[in-house]
């Protein structure tokens, strides 16, 4: 056909160039952005791994001058963060006792009336509820607890922090993983006959059990690593306790104490490590608790 | 049946505690708060005085918000290269690979590594670089603490940006390529503007992260109660302010951090409905 | 085929093998010859391979990774396996089953989409007279030369279909490919299209795939039916449909398989 216009091919080379390059500008930005995960996690390892032995999870964490015999003499620091554990352990149970059946049921009521308005409000706040940054749920905690209610710092205000923490990821989590159960499901149920209260207890959450699990699994996992609240409301005890109405430490607030005074420098590694591990640990586990059950 | 009504009215119940929480957030917040804004008008917000000695006590909100503002939006120019091009991998050259799912799962990580180990590693393997290239001499500073939050917040941009990015009709690839296009002339022409709303949410929504973020900065930054006074200046944050000196305030003095914190949750509230919205009206 | 001089064919398939996975051939050995000017349709069942063969032609097959692909195809005597793609996409045009517009471009830029695409810098005047001459070959041109600068959304699917052939045909191509073009639209846009190729067939060579016997009876000049990846028989469309040789041709053209 007669060319009405002049077609180049003389710029295809440099076009083919571009492409290449440009596609090798992409791996090395996905490269460039992964990197520091191995540089943390190597760090870290190498680092903490000297710290941790059995009385690391057994023992409290030291006092200051224990630490810095052992540091200038060139031994492991002795204690560990036993109190940490403990505290974390207390908080996150008292969070999700409040957070989980409240979440769950929340998230339960938005999916089975998502056309009311009044759902529809409930969910953006819930929205918003998670975009709030956490160390102001701290200062929410500390007014409403550490100011009024225990008149001092607690382990019960730590807990209510990670509990406003969790409740709208377990509620997100809930809804969306409803939303995945086919709709067929539900019929066959209402066409046997069930009420809709079993239907609930018996068919909807059953199914989707793995899929709350897994929010439950990372929304744990999200404020066992949290450390800005707890600075509010916590504070830190060097006890081993149950007593929700004194402070109490955590894992995060240890190593918070450990980073601030220089004798204790390797036990913020191995604090580190432990916390990095165990969190990631649980991500990992929420994924695959969360593939393996495909049926939802 | 009286087990439906029953299921039904506690369904109810719970969806209250939302709404009560949300209540009690605002009010306390602004409770807590008003003692500062009576004393300081709305002076408050723009003054960057800070001094808290007894018989003169004065506080202002700017350096904070300053700081705040400088490092989000510097974390977010640091970000977005890295987020781009990772999304662009996952979701375009490498979909559905399992190069890209290995990618995306290392990406995860990087969003579960906790703040304060972030911080901690910033500290000691971060810092003593800085120092070393002689821009800063402690190594603290706006800028050491926004390149760690650019780390942090990239899992977010990420995800999202890829997952829109995915969506993007075969057809319309297929129409440009049977034009002769080359596989990046594709991708700026059809897959970015397709996806132009969805990828400029995600960073919006990743920007309100970097703004709530306390602990990484905190141990970053510097701690100075002023205007950042360079890119590699100390400064402070409205997360960070808190986190340091909320613990020991009082009185005045501790309506003017929770003054602080009722501004840091107005400007990421906003921050995040803003990107859900540029969501909702692409979706 | 006919004894026809070389010169006629604008396309030559030489034993063309293609396949996904090792192993699994998709298009298995197909040897067969295009006439210039003149529309040739390939059907058969689904999955018998007749996309797969019509995307070889423009390389859009290439677009899988791990394809493998035997044997050779020939434009104008050139194998288009070694020429340049952008250079074949120039040449080989594609129409697509969907209509799919760029939705973030006017009509006016739609149709020199492939100009824009490629960096190729035009005078105003020039662009104006591609787009012309390109909306009046798909009859077009009056129906939307009042909103060119209007996104091409508002188009029906008839229309959006005809704009994407404007725009294949804006390079001038030697050949337009169609896959299964009128499949997603209505009896009367798909008559109006079958009226637009048999205008087309006049400057262009179209190759069409469909899953419609029909369609290829009325409008083809040429026909092959593929079976499970091979070329079961080719020949006249006439003669093809009223006297198969195959068996297998037979039982498709009478529906004892779709």
């Amino acid at each position: 056909m007669t060319e009405m216009y002049p077609v180049l091919t003389d710029n295809i080379s440099r076009r083919n160039r571009t492409n290449i390059r440009f596609r090798y500008l992409v791996i090395a930005g996905s490269v460039i952005t992964v990197i520091p995960i191995f540089l943390i996690v190597g760090n870290l390892a190498v680092k903490g791994f000297r710290q941790i032995n059995l009385a690391f999870f057994t023992k409290p964490a030291p006092d200051t001058f224990q630490a810095m015999m052992a540091a200038s003499s060139g031994e492991i620091i002795p204690g560990g963060i036993a109190n940490g554990l403990t505290g974390s352990l207390l908080m996150v149970v008292l969070a999700s006792l409040f957070a989980i059946p409240l979440g769950l049921m929340t998230g339960i009521y938005i999916y089975e009336n998502s056309s009311l308005k009044y759902a529809r409000f409930i969910r953006s706040l819930t929205e918003i509820l998670q975009g709030v940054p956490s160390i102001i749920l701290g200062i929410i905690a500390y007014i409403w607890i550490v100011k009024n209610i225990t008149r001092g710092y607690s382990a019960l205000a730590g807990s209510v922090s990670l509990a406003i923490m969790m409740l709208p990821l377990i509620i997100r989590s809930t809804e969306e993983t409803m939303r995945m159960i086919p709709v067929s499901i539900r019929e066959a149920a209402f066409a046997l006959g069930t009420p809709y209260y079993k239907m609930i207890y018996k068919i909807l959450i059953p199914v989707s059990f793995s899929g709350l699990a897994t929010g439950v699994l990372l929304a744990l996992s999200r404020i066992l690593g949290e450390t800005a609240p707890l600075m509010l409301t916590a504070l830190g005890s060097p006890a081993i306790s149950l007593d929700v109405t004194r402070p109490v430490s955590a894992v995060p607030l240890l190593i918070w104490d450990f980073y601030n005074d220089p004798n204790m420098v390797s036990l913020v590694w191995s604090a580190s490590l432990f916390l990095m591990v165990f969190v990631l640990s649980m991500n990992l586990l929420a994924r695959s608790v969360a593939s393996k059950h495909k049926y939802i | 049946m009286s087990g439906d009504r029953v299921t039904k009215v506690l369904l109810f119940i719970s969806s209250l505690t939302i709404l009560l929480l949300s209540a009690g957030i605002v009010i306390s917040l602004f409770g807590g708060a008003l003692p500062a804004f009576r004393e300081f008008g709305f002076r408050f917000i723009i003054s960057s005085a800070w001094n808290p000695t007894a018989g003169s006590e004065e506080y202002g909100a700017m350096s904070f918000i300053a700081g705040t503002v400088i490092t989000s939006i510097l974390a977010l120019i640091i970000c977005i290269p890295m987020a781009f091009s990772t999304s662009l991998f996952i979701a375009e050259y490498y979909n559905g690979t399992r190069t890209s799912g290995i990618l995306r799962s290392l990406v995860d990580l990087l969003a579960g590594i906790p703040s304060i180990v972030y911080g901690f590693w910033g500290f000691y393997a971060l810092r003593p670089l800085m120092v070393a290239t002689g821009l800063t001499d402690q190594g603290f500073g706006v800028f050491t603490a926004s390149l760690v939050l650019a780390i942090m917040i990239v899992p977010y941009a990420t995800s999202l940006s890829a997952e829109i990015i995915s969506m993007v009709p075969a057809e319309l690839k297929e129409a440009a390529y049977s034009l002769g296009a080359t596989r990046r002339e594709v991708i700026f022409s059809v897959v970015i503007p397709s996806a132009r709303s969805g990828i400029i949410a995600s960073f919006i929504l990743a920007l309100g992260r970097a703004l709530g973020e306390t602990m990484a900065v905190t141990m970053l930054i510097g701690n100075a109660n002023v205007i950042p006074k360079g890119l590699f200046a100390p400064g402070n944050t409205m997360a960070s302010v808190i986190a340091n000196q909320f613990g020991e305030a009082s009185g005045l003095k501790m309506s003017a951090l929770i003054a602080i914190g009722l501004l840091l949750f107005l400007i990421t509230a906003l921050v995040n409905y803003l990107g859900k919205l540029i969501i909702k009206r692409f979706a | 085929m006919n004894n026809t001089p070389q010169s006629n064919n604008v396309l030559e398939i030489r034993d063309l093998s293609i396949a996904y996975e090792p192993g699994k051939n998709a298009v298995n050995g197909v040897t067969a010859s295009v006439k210039r000017n003149s529309i040739t349709a390939i059907m058969g069942p689904s999955g018998c391979g007749k996309s797969t063969l019509l995307r070889a032609m423009n390389r859009m097959h290439e677009l899988y990774p791990n394809i493998r692909t035997k044997g050779d195809i020939l434009l104008d005597g050139q194998s288009i396996f070694s020429m340049s793609v952008i250079e074949l996409r120039r040449k080989v045009g594609m129409v697509f089953q969907r209509p799919n517009p760029f939705p973030n471009m006017t009509i006016y830029e739609n149709v020199v989409a492939g100009f824009s695409l490629n960096d190729i810098r035009l005078k105003k005047s020039q662009r104006d007279e591609i787009v012309e001459n390109a909306l009046r070959n798909v009859t077009l041109w009056d129906e939307v030369k009042e909103s060119l600068y209007r996104k091409g959304t508002f188009l029906s699917g008839g229309q959006q279909q005809r704009l994407c052939v404007a725009r294949a045909i804006a390079f001038n191509p030697e050949v337009l490919l169609l896959d299964e073009p009128t499949s997603a639209l209505d009896p009367i846009a798909t008559s109006k299209i079958e009226d637009l190729l048999g205008e087309l067939k006049k400057k262009y060579t179209l190759v069409l795939v469909t899953h419609n016997m029909s369609q290829a009876a009325r409008i083809s000049d040429d026909s092959m039916f593929m079976y499970l990846g091979e070329l079961v028989e080719s020949g006249r469309t006439g003669t093809l449909f009223t006297t198969p040789k195959d068996p297998r041709t037979e039982a498709y053209l009478t529906g004892k398989f779709g």
